[in-house]
């Protein structure tokens, strides 16, 4: 069975190599030999190397026999040299690493980069063949070692093949990324609000086991998420660098993983918690794979949905400290639910290009208008929220009036993208949203209702 | 429109081709041909149009039994992946890679064509709303005249309806294409663990 096609070029590699350094080090110095020579050749390096090694580059191309004439086949000598230096490790590393190391290895003292410079210049071209004459003029121009126009290492990356070899010590870092683990960590804080604002007594192993299994539920969805959506995520520049989007892992891992998070995830909070917080994980899970998902490319409701799953975690969490569904649950569900709007509006629409072309579907889009004006009416409804937190006996009366600062700023601000519609006033309020609302949980938090006048009054009342 | 126009011939062609060639010779001077490194296909052996030699040249080293990712194509932003066959592919295996490999050229095919009709409608559109306007594509100092975001809206609104339906069509392929690959991918999968338990059980019984 036929495996990967050999390259022409592959024998001659290390002859390559050996014919390179034998003109670099007999060019310069042919008649001297042995301990004084190699001294004398480090300095003689040292002074006239760039000129010298420069047209010793170029004599190699030009004495070369006629299949090493082109900048192409050069390009695929270079391929092939770091395939074969990269050979023990069985992983390719950076270009620009992989090739300055076996040169300087065999010149310690090899000041002027010159050389390696204009190697990877050769190398570093573009693709397309017209651009082949200006990366000759560069070649020449460019002699000071002056450094590239991009970051080196990202550059070099992302044009550089990968082999798929997961390395264990890569798998933090790539399911960190795979879960989101930032938004994990965001929903994490919602439902242990949920928790702590329940009006009964504080358990902390209780509190963890529900902070943990809403954190494994979310990194499963997360992970379904970006699985379903590869084609759409490389398009965008916000979603291009995402795990399954480079091949870093594959998809089955991808699912695999979300499978291991999922199932301990939802068992461990319907049979250690309750099973109320079970089934709203599970449902949340559903709807957000399941339906937030694929509505993201047929509908602008999608929106609406990903409002409801982004207020089902403090659900969770209240449901998980009093194992009922309370007025108190679903007033912090709604005061999630309306952030959901400020702060998704305000992200989508810097980013109608992306979803145009990606074939979303976002009110930015289709609706603008509808887009701020449901964004502001939000805004001000979480004014309207955190005065009917006393009402409902959630909070002490403090809370109105300590929020309202940051209330009235997001409102301000909800305002301002409703009245502007440009870039900044929408950038302004998605930032302003990403701190207001840990912000209001930890205010809430301080003004949470005593349970002590609670018990004094059922007292009082007997 | 011309626009539409030039955008639904394009599409119309592609999407004929969706299940044949591999090469997109036929889109015009901002397409390069992609060669796949593929024994699946016959008619794709004798195509190997390296115009773009960085990306198609690439050839994994000998010794390597992985798949090779590649750097995102510069057209349709997805990166290609060269499939190791290893020396005795199961015909599941083989059923599995030659999915793979079909899938990734359909997704390039469309997103390629996708991404090209896009930017030529909205040089087209900002060609005809400064012509509106009266004003040329340059401006004074040489540099290219560009609308303000609200305007470019109109042409995202325009173009994201336009291609409801294909997208549609589009999601309802890519999920069951995603999921068979998936699902194929386990089946793979145990069938090596099967056949390295087997191995192992047989071992001790051979010492």
């Amino acid at each position: 069975m036929q495996r990967w096609r050999p390259t022409a070029c592959e024998e001659d590699t290390v002859k390559t190599r050996a014919f390179c350094c034998t003109i670099m080090y007999n060019s310069p110095c042919r008649k001297l030999t042995g301990l004084v020579g190699v001294s004398i050749l480090q300095s003689l390096e040292n002074a006239a190397q760039a000129r010298l090694c420069s047209s010793n580059l170029v004599q190699l191309c030009r004495s070369s026999s006629s299949k090493w004439i082109t900048f192409q086949h050069c390009n695929f000598l270079k391929r092939q040299y770091v395939t074969k230096t990269t050979e023990a490790c069985q992983r390719a590393k950076p270009k620009q690493e992989a090739l300055t190391a076996p040169l300087v290895e065999r010149h310690p003292h090899l000041q002027d980069e010159t050389v390696i410079r204009q190697v990877q210049q050769i190398s570093a071209i573009d693709q397309h063949p017209s651009s082949v004459q200006s990366s000759k003029e560069t070649l020449t121009q460019d002699t000071e070692g002056a450094s590239s126009e991009e970051d080196p290492s990202t550059a070099q990356e992302t044009r550089q093949w990968k082999e798929i070899k997961v390395m264990l010590g890569d798998l933090p870092g790539i399911y960190a990324r795979l879960s989101k683990i930032r938004l994990t960590a965001l929903v994490v804080m919602t439902a242990s609000a949920g928790y702590a604002m329940a009006p009964v007594p504080f358990d902390p192993s209780c509190f963890l086991l529900a902070s943990l299994g809403t954190g494994l539920a979310s990194c499963a969805a997360n992970s379904i998420n970006q699985y379903f959506e590869v084609p759409f995520d490389s398009n965008m520049n916000r979603t291009k660098n995402r795990p399954l989007v480079r091949g870093q892992i594959s998809p089955l891992h991808a699912v695999s993983f979300a499978a291991a998070c999922a199932v301990p995830g939802i068992t461990l909070l319907a049979l250690t918690v309750n099973p109320l917080t079970g089934a709203l994980g599970a449902l949340n899970l559903f709807l957000y794979t399941c339906c937030y998902t694929p509505l993201k490319r047929l509908s602008i409701t999608n929106t609406w949905v990903g409002a409801v799953v982004g207020a089902i975690p403090p659900v969770m969490g209240w449901t998980a400290a009093t194992g009922s569904l309370d007025v108190g649950a679903l007033l912090l569900g709604g005061i999630l639910y309306s952030w959901q709007f400020p702060h998704f509006n305000a992200l989508s629409w810097n980013l109608r290009e992306d979803y145009s072309r990606g074939g979303y579907r976002m009110m930015s889009v289709t609706h603008p208008a509808l887009c701020r004006r449901v964004a502001l009416r939000h805004s001000l409804a979480l004014i309207g929220l955190s005065v009917l937190a006393p009402a409902l006996d959630v909070t002490s009366w403090t809370f109105p009036l300590i929020s309202l600062p940051i209330n009235l700023y997001i409102s301000y601000l909800g305002y301002s993208f409703y009245r502007d519609a440009d870039r900044s006033s929408a950038r302004k309020l998605f930032f302003c949203s990403l701190w207001h609302l840990p912000m209001l949980l930890l205010l809430m938090l301080t003004c949470k209702k005593p349970r002590v006048d609670k018990e004094d009054k059922s007292v009082a009342h007997s | 429109m011309s626009r539409s126009g030039f955008g639904a011939s394009l599409s119309r062609r592609l999407l004929q081709n969706r299940h044949g060639s591999r090469v997109l010779s036929h889109v015009g001077s901002l397409t390069a041909a992609r060669p796949f490194c593929s024994e699946s296909d016959p008619r794709s052996r004798g195509r190997t149009k390296q115009t773009l030699p960085g990306v198609s040249s690439f050839t994994p080293p000998a010794n390597s039994s992985h798949d090779w990712v590649g750097p995102p194509d510069r057209l349709s932003n997805l990166r290609p992946i060269k499939y190791h066959i290893p020396e005795y592919e199961r015909p599941l295996e083989s059923r599995l890679r030659k999915l793979r490999q079909e899938t990734e050229d359909w997704n390039h095919q469309f997103w390629t064509n996708q991404n090209i009709s896009f930017s030529k409608e909205k040089e087209g559109f900002i060609y005809s709303c400064l012509k509106e306007k009266g004003l040329e594509l340059r401006d004074e100092d040489g540099r290219k005249r560009t609308l303000s975001a609200d305007e470019m809206a109109e042409f995202y609104k325009e173009f994201l309806n336009k291609n409801h339906q294909k997208h549609s069509v589009y999601n309802k392929e890519w999920y069951m294409r995603n999921f068979t690959i998936t699902f194929l991918m386990g089946r793979v999968a145990l069938l090596k663990a099967w056949r390295k338990l087997g191995w192992r059980q047989q071992d001790p019984k051979l010492k």
